[in-house]
This record gives structure tokens, sequence and C-alpha cells, in this order.
């Protein structure tokens, strides 16, 4: 719950972190700050780089090109300590079937120096998992649930969840996202989750970070997301427009994700620039102003990567008008 | 408290903020009233506490709530104490809306703030004839 001030230790610290699996380019040259008592959400598609990035502040990758502190502490040299601050739950199913609820917690608890049992067997009943019950006869969403006992009753100073919600139905994902708020509450304490469930992440994250092909594209508090940009819907009256024309010839040179649909168009526009909807050239009508979401933001980033798309709108004159669907597809 | 939290882009706190302070300003809430906690509501909403810390920031500022300390936070006893500048921002992106959509039917802002009064008056025609 704190505010990010600069008095406030930071959970994480990467710096410069690249990371080559063969040819595939997992990292490049990835540097963030996650300051301790911050909800920290990672965005990306999948094979963006997210899960590689998770897996070295759990000490599973060594750092070749760049560093990775976490709690302080390097999680490779201090690998027993960090590990005993952190909690962990992946989107995979990997809890070991046979065992019970009760084994499970058991086990977690000969680990663990602060493991808690009244909050163990709090979050069960919460849960509304019996001790007794064997993993391998629980439901998926019940699966989940008891590997988020064993990430969080230890009250971690680092809470770490790889997707947690994917695949799990709605009650299952609003039980995660009751918990990741619950472990933020406790004084400060830091999570990091990634996610596609952009709703969720907007929910529940007090910073947000965009990772794309291996980079940190943008990272930045989620309240910045609308007071940073704004979403301008115009018309052209050129219905044959595409998008590299459509960024040429409207002159918002700054303007993001362009997307169009039946003659119309969304761009994301920073709102700290000059422009103005009633300044366009004629033949661009202005329709309205929208909050920005993270979905779009998202999308924006994802979809159109900036310097492919100026860099063809420069060199290309002339077969210009049919390279938009890859684009406005949605 | 049943707020509602959609996700079409207006900021969460936001929302929060208009949906207390309209509870507030028509007398649902009253002055000395204690509102929840601010874990207790993120936790309920499933939001980062910081959201409903930052809406709770904001209705202080404009005079709604006030935070006694260890206490709590309450509805301040005279909430229509909020200052001119708050009022204002308060009302105008509802301003912000009607001049778009008068502005594109061709009609000038002068003749809108005449339909607002003639608006009004009516409004409170109709009220005085129900009471």
């Amino acid at each position: 719950m704190n505010n990010v001030q600069a008095s406030v230790p930071d959970a994480v610290v990467v710096e410069n972190l690249s990371q080559r699996f063969g040819r595939t380019e997992a990292l490049n040259d990835v540097s963030l700050t996650i300051p301790q008592g911050t909800v920290f959400g990672l965005l990306g598609l999948n094979g963006a780089g997210k899960t590689t990035l998770l897996r070295h502040l759990l000490g599973l990758h060594q750092p070749r090109v760049g560093s990775v502190r976490v709690l302080g502490c390097s999680p490779i040299t201090d690998r027993e300590k960090v590990m005993r601050r952190i909690g962990y739950l992946s989107e995979e199913d990997s809890l070991p079937t046979w065992m019970r609820v009760r084994d499970l917690t058991g086990f977690c608890e000969a680990i663990y120096p602060r493991w808690d049992r009244a909050y163990a067997a709090e979050l069960c009943e919460w849960f509304e998992l019996s001790p007794d019950a064997k993993l391998r006869s629980l439901s998926k969403g019940g699966r989940a649930r008891a590997g988020l006992i064993a990430a969080i009753a230890h009250k971690p100073d680092l809470l770490v969840l790889d997707e947690p919600g994917s695949g799990l139905d709605p009650i299952a994902r609003d039980d995660i996202l009751q918990a990741i708020i619950r472990t933020v509450s406790l004084e400060g304490r830091t999570v990091i989750f990634s996610s596609h469930l952009l709703d969720e992440v907007s929910r529940v994250c007090d910073q947000v970070a965009i990772m794309h092909q291996g980079k940190l594209i943008e990272s930045m508090p989620m309240m910045a997301v609308d007071e940073r940009y704004e979403e301008w819907i115009l018309r052209s009256r050129d219905e044959t427009i595409t998008t590299q024309h459509a960024r040429r010839d409207c002159p918002v040179e700054a303007g993001l994700g362009w997307h169009q649909e039946d003659g119309e168009w969304s761009l994301l526009v920073p709102r700290q620039s000059e422009l103005s909807p009633t300044a366009l050239p004629p033949e661009w009508q202005w329709i309205e102003s929208r909050h920005v979401t993270l979905k779009r933001l998202f999308e924006a980033h994802v979809r159109a990567p900036r310097q492919s798309v100026t860099a063809e709108a420069r060199d290309d004159q002339t077969s210009g008008r049919e390279g938009a669907t890859m684009e406005t597809s949605s | 408290m049943q707020i509602h939290l959609s996700d079409d882009g207006v900021p969460l706190y936001q929302q929060v903020v208009q949906q207390i302070r309209h509870r507030i300003l028509s007398g649902q809430l009253s002055g000395g009233d204690e509102m929840p906690a601010i874990r207790t509501l993120a936790e309920r909403l499933r939001v980062n506490p910081n959201t409903i810390a930052r809406a709770y920031r904001e209705l202080e500022q404009a005079g709604l709530v006030e935070k006694r300390r260890t206490r709590g936070t309450f509805v301040s006893a005279s909430p229509t104490s909020m200052s001119a500048k708050g009022k204002r921002e308060a009302i105008e992106p509802a301003i912000d809306q009607l001049l778009v959509l008068s502005q594109g039917l061709g009609v000038d802002a002068k003749e809108l703030s005449q339909w607002i009064l003639r608006r009004d008056e009516e409004l409170q025609r109709k009220r005085g004839e129900s009471s």
C-alpha cells in the first residue's frame, strides 16, 4: 500500500538483462525496477519473454548479460535465502497429484520457516478445500487454489505469479485476485504477475509493463495510462486509405496503434502533445475522444510495432494500399 | 457499498469517487457516517488499495470526507462546503460532453446555456407540482 517513493527499497532490480536460447533472443536488454509494496503486472503475447524474466527472478536461469537482484540479494548465489522469502505459482498444473491437501501444507511447513499454519488453515476453509482431499481429485480451479495456498501462506515478501488465472473459471480467478490484494495489503509485500487478462491487470496493478519480442517496451504506473494517452476516433473522407497512408497524411505523427474499421480510425495520442482534434486537415473529421483502456494500449504496442510501420510508410509509394490488413484486422 | 466498476477506460479511482460523491451529495450517506476501510473496500472490489486511497484523497480534498487519525474515514458534517473549484471540477466533464454534442449539432454555447436555464425551470415546475 505504499506510494512509490524514493525511500522505499526495491524488491526487484533487473539491469540490462539479455538471454538467448540458441538463436532465439528471449530477453533483449531488459531493465526494470519494482519498488516494495507494488503490484506489478507483466503483459505480453505468448513468447514475449515474460516467463523467462520471471524464471530469472527465481534463480532458475543464470544471467550471462546483465544482472538481477531480488529482495536485495542475488537469486543465484543466495538462492536458498531468496526462495524462502518468495511465493511462486505458475500456470502449469505442476503439484504432485498423489498428495493430499494436508500433505502439501505439511511439506511447505517443513520448507518455509515462516509458514503460518493458522493462515493456511484459514485459506483452506475460505477456498473450501478439505485437508483430506487428494490433489488428483480436485478440479483445475481447486488445484490452483491449493497451489495458491502453498505460494502465500508463508507470507512471502515477494509473490510471483506466472499467468495464474489462465484456463480457470471466473470464481477461481476472483479468489486469486483477492489473494493478490490481501498479500499486498500486508505491509510492504510485493506482487509481480504476468497475465493475458487485461481487465484484471488494470484493476489490481499499480505498475504495468509491456513486453514484446524479448524487449520491455513500456513500463508505467497504471494510473498513468489514462494520463499519458487518449484515444481519438477519426473519420477519413477517403475510404480506401490504408494504415500507412493514414499515418503519413494525417498529421498525428505521435499517434500509436492506428486501427481502421469502416472508414473510422482509432489511434492513441499522447496527452502532452500540442495536437488538438480541431486542428486536423479537412480530409479528417474528429468523432470523439475516449479514455484509453490497458487493452487498447497493449494492442497499440504489440500489433503495430512503431519502427516497421514508419519505415514502410517512408519507402513505400507504390504498392501501399493492400498492406493495411495485417494491422486492421482484429 | 455496492460500487460498480466498469472496464471502459474511465480510471477506476474516478469511478469510485463519482459513485461515493453521488451517495454523499444525494444524502444517502450523511455527515458522520463511517466509510469502509481502504483495505476492506479494495478487497471487496478486487482493486489495488492505492486506487481506493487515491479516491478517498480526492473526496477529502473536495471536502466530502475527512480522515480522523487512527479511526478511519468519515463523511464530512457539511459536505456542501465543497470549494467552488471542486464543484467546477466535478461538473466540468459533463459540460464538456454537452459542448461536444451541441457543437456537432450546430448549437452554439449561448443557445445551449439558454436551454439549460429553460430546462431547469421546467424541472423545478414539475418538482413543485409533485410535492
